[in-house]
């Protein structure tokens, strides 16, 4: 807060808006870096505020999810209408698409009822008349009786008149006169009766005429929250009124949409017909069954070269300058300090830092590209090219880009959940993104499959192909009985493509990177510190451990599939990062550095059955802490994040106890 | 009234007029506040014969999947001949 925060008047704005109207563009151009990206209270929906300094005024937004109205057919819906009447901000601004006015003035049809005065930020003024769109905004202001402010938030045009005029709103509300959607005529006579029925009985905070025309719309919630506070009689008739009257959801839409035609009727002048939009020529393309796969497949070779040429030498630099540098300099400083000390901040701490600093190259590249394709218009493209595959198991469409990036990492294949927007379809993305093998863990195979096995490559592939079938088996039975729910109808906007707004893409890759950095990247440090103490407590080795104790305690579940303690100590230390796994087989085992030794010991110890199913178990296993932080931080939730420890660990454990028993059925 | 049909009949290029939404509450209540309403016009941008489909309707595309698109019914304004085929395939059916 600023210094004079207490002589500044503060307006409390909250910013609506149907997805692809540009409206996280207005919510960075009014805020900058002075915003917080959090959760909404309880929600994996994401929550964004921000302060806006404009004369001696402080603007407090609120950026509301994106939604198309305010029924309560998804969280997000719920969360804009229930932050509207209950925390009743000074202003809604609704920013509209003016190259898609129609539909856009929907979601402003469901807010003019609403105790709250409302400004329209007419946005893309610029793209409708490249459609040949003529928009007059005078006159949509005259018809609708709420303050429209023509904008072309791409580049900066009309914020400041956004501003003026919601000031002005604050300061001469008697001047706001808005028209009421009037979509009655239809219905006149139920709606009366409903809103008689319901007249005493309705909190405060809620319109009447609102929840009226809500229950008649067949709304859940509040419909649900009506009978609990109706008398008998009353709740009765209604119930009645509902059942009669099922299809009026579509009725009151359709009403909406006459009122609507008839606001814009004076205010748009449409093009003539058959003109070919850039968006057609593309999607000629993008759309294509077969070229547009190879687009997506395109786009994703692309996203893995950049990965491979650039953030994988970042990386190693990172580790051997920043972290080998940070390592030594500790080293020295604490010669003189207990070697248990120096091992706690070199092996602990630093250790920590450094996975939290190598994931940053990775994460860069993946966001980035993310925000590219999700801000020019592309992501709904891919996931319509994807959407028949991943149907089948319950996944829509665009879940499948930030799900292939787990082939890379796990971390931003669950930080990239965020694309897709119904919270039931994040929450499995976010469960099943852990399944997808990523390069540390085919590092780990690539190391061992050719100790044990005269065919690794095939080893390989038949790891990578159980871990895709246990994905897709989990993800059907998840959806079946975990997140149930209806069938996930599949209906998406193809927006307009346009050219990317760097300053929107750049803004979200830093909130992204900068919210892993404070919320995994704690956990992580916290994590690794534990794991070190594990490992070395109570003497100083990892022989004689507690995690080793842990390891010989989980000995006889481990003999199932034929893995001493060694073996399961090493799948725990694959908690800070699945690559340990060799390393701490390097050291139980005493052997040298070069891992050629470990290679010599581990077939006399362990049966290639038992090999099997160590690497099946090391595949499947808990996700690491770095994934495990990514997911605590999406879902917002410990319970979740559990859910996927618990849920992974059974997997595994099933997994290698199927494997070594196979195998060893079929002569292993 | 023998030119209605879903949807996922109607042929890339060619429009029709939203007729009535069948289905469960929530997807009809979805469809109706994207602006599927009985008698908005809606324009088949692809239609492959098997998958999703796009359609563009109040300057909108939207991509929807087969079975969807079966459950909103449309209206021809005319009825063109090459849709005489459709119907007796779908009369047999």
């Amino acid at each position: 807060m600023s210094q004079s925060g207490q002589e500044r008047k503060r307006i409390r704005i909250a910013l609506a808006g149907q997805p692809n109207v540009g409206k996280s563009t207005v919510f960075n151009l009014l805020t900058g870096l002075n915003q917080h990206v959090g959760n909404w209270p309880g929600k994996t929906v994401e929550q964004k505020t921000g302060i806006c300094h404009w004369q001696d005024w402080t603007f407090d937004v609120v950026d509301l999810p994106g939604t198309y109205s305010l029924s309560a057919n998804s969280p997000e819906e719920l969360i804009a209408r229930e932050y509207i009447i209950k925390e009743r901000p000074d202003v809604v601004v609704a920013i509209v698409d003016a190259a898609a006015l129609e539909r856009n003035l929907y979601l402003v049809s469901e807010l003019l009822p609403l105790p709250v005065p409302i400004v329209i930020g007419l946005n893309m003024v610029d793209v409708a008349e490249q459609q040949g769109l003529k928009v007059e905004p005078h006159v949509l202001e005259a018809a609708l009786g709420v303050p429209v402010v023509p904008m072309i938030a791409t580049k900066g045009q009309g914020v400041t008149e956004l501003l003026a005029r919601i000031q002005d709103i604050v300061c001469n509300g008697a001047n706001y006169t808005p028209n009421v959607p009037d979509i009655r005529t239809d219905h006149k006579e139920i709606l009366d009766r409903i809103e008689a029925l319901v007249a005493d009985h309705v909190p405060p905070e809620y319109p009447q005429t609102w929840v009226a025309l809500k229950i008649l719309e067949g709304d859940k919630q509040l419909t649900e929250m009506m009978r609990t506070r109706l008398p008998q009689e009353a709740w009765d008739e209604i119930y009645r009124i509902i059942k009669q009257h099922e299809d009026a959801c579509v009725a009151v839409a359709s009403g909406r949409y006459a009122w609507i035609g008839r606001m814009v009727r004076a205010a748009v002048v449409k093009p003539k017909a058959g003109q070919i939009s850039l968006t057609d020529r593309l999607d000629r393309w993008a759309t294509h069954p077969l070229w547009g796969l190879f687009i997506l497949i395109g786009i994703l070779a692309l996203t893995f070269w950049l990965t491979y040429t650039i953030a994988s030498p970042v990386t190693q630099l990172l580790e051997a300058y920043v972290v080998h540098n940070l390592a030594n300099l500790a080293t020295t400083e604490l010669a003189s300090a207990p070697a248990w000390l120096t091992s706690l901040v070199v092996d602990g701490i630093i250790g920590g830092v450094g996975t939290v600093l190598t994931f940053f190259p990775i994460l860069l590249i993946f966001f980035a590209m993310l925000g590219i394709l999700e801000d020019i218009g592309y992501m709904a493209r891919g996931a319509y090219v994807m959407d028949r595959f991943m149907h089948m198991i319950g996944l829509h469409g665009k879940s499948f880009l930030p799900l292939f990036l787990g082939f890379g990492c796990n971390v931003p294949a669950v930080l990239g959940s965020r694309v897709i927007e119904s919270e039931r379809g994040r929450l499995l993305t976010i469960l099943l993104a852990p399944l997808v093998p990523c390069t540390a863990r085919m590092a780990v195979v690539a190391f061992l499959a050719p100790v044990f096995f005269t065919a690794p490559t095939l080893v390989s592939w038949g790891l990578l192909t159980i871990n895709l079938i246990v994905l897709a088996l989990l993800g059907v039975l998840l959806h079946k009985f975990v997140l149930k729910g209806e069938h996930i109808a599949f209906i998406m906007e193809l927006p307009l493509y346009h050219l990317p707004n760097w300053r929107t893409i750049a803004l979200t890759v830093w909130q992204r990177l900068l919210s892993f950095l404070t919320k995994a990247g704690t956990i992580i440090l916290i994590a690794s510190v534990v794991i070190w103490a594990l490992s070395t407590l109570p003497h100083g080795d990892i022989e004689t451990s507690l995690l080793a104790a842990f390891g010989r305690l989980l000995e006889p579940v481990g003999q199932l599939m034929g893995l001493d303690w060694h073996m399961i100590v090493a799948l725990l230390s694959g908690f800070v990062a699945k690559e340990n796994a060799v390393a701490t087989l390097g050291v139980l085992f005493a052997t040298e550095g070069n891992g050629a030794g470990l290679a010599a010991i581990l077939p006399t110890i362990l049966t290639p059955a038992a090999a099997l199913a160590f690497l099946v178990v090391e595949m499947l296993f808990i996700p690491c802490i770095a994934t495990l932080s990514a997911i605590r931080q999406e879902t917002n939730s410990w319970r979740w994040t559990l859910f996927s420890v618990l849920l992974l660990f059974l997997v595994s454990l099933a997994g290698g106890l199927l494997t070594y028993q196979i195998a060893r059925l079929l002569g292993g | 009234m023998n030119n209605i049909y879903p949807l996922s009949e109607l042929k890339t290029g060619e429009t029709a007029l939203i007729q009535e939404l069948c289905g469960g509450y929530s997807f009809r209540s979805r469809l109706a506040a994207l602006g599927f309403t009985p008698g908005a016009e809606i324009k088949m941008v692809q239609n492959l014969g098997h998958g999703p489909l796009i359609v563009s309707l109040r300057d909108t595309r939207i991509a929807l999947g087969r079975g969807e698109a079966q459950k909103i019914l449309i209206r021809l304004e005319k009825e063109p001949l090459c849709h005489s085929q459709v119907k007796s395939e779908n009369a047999s059916a």
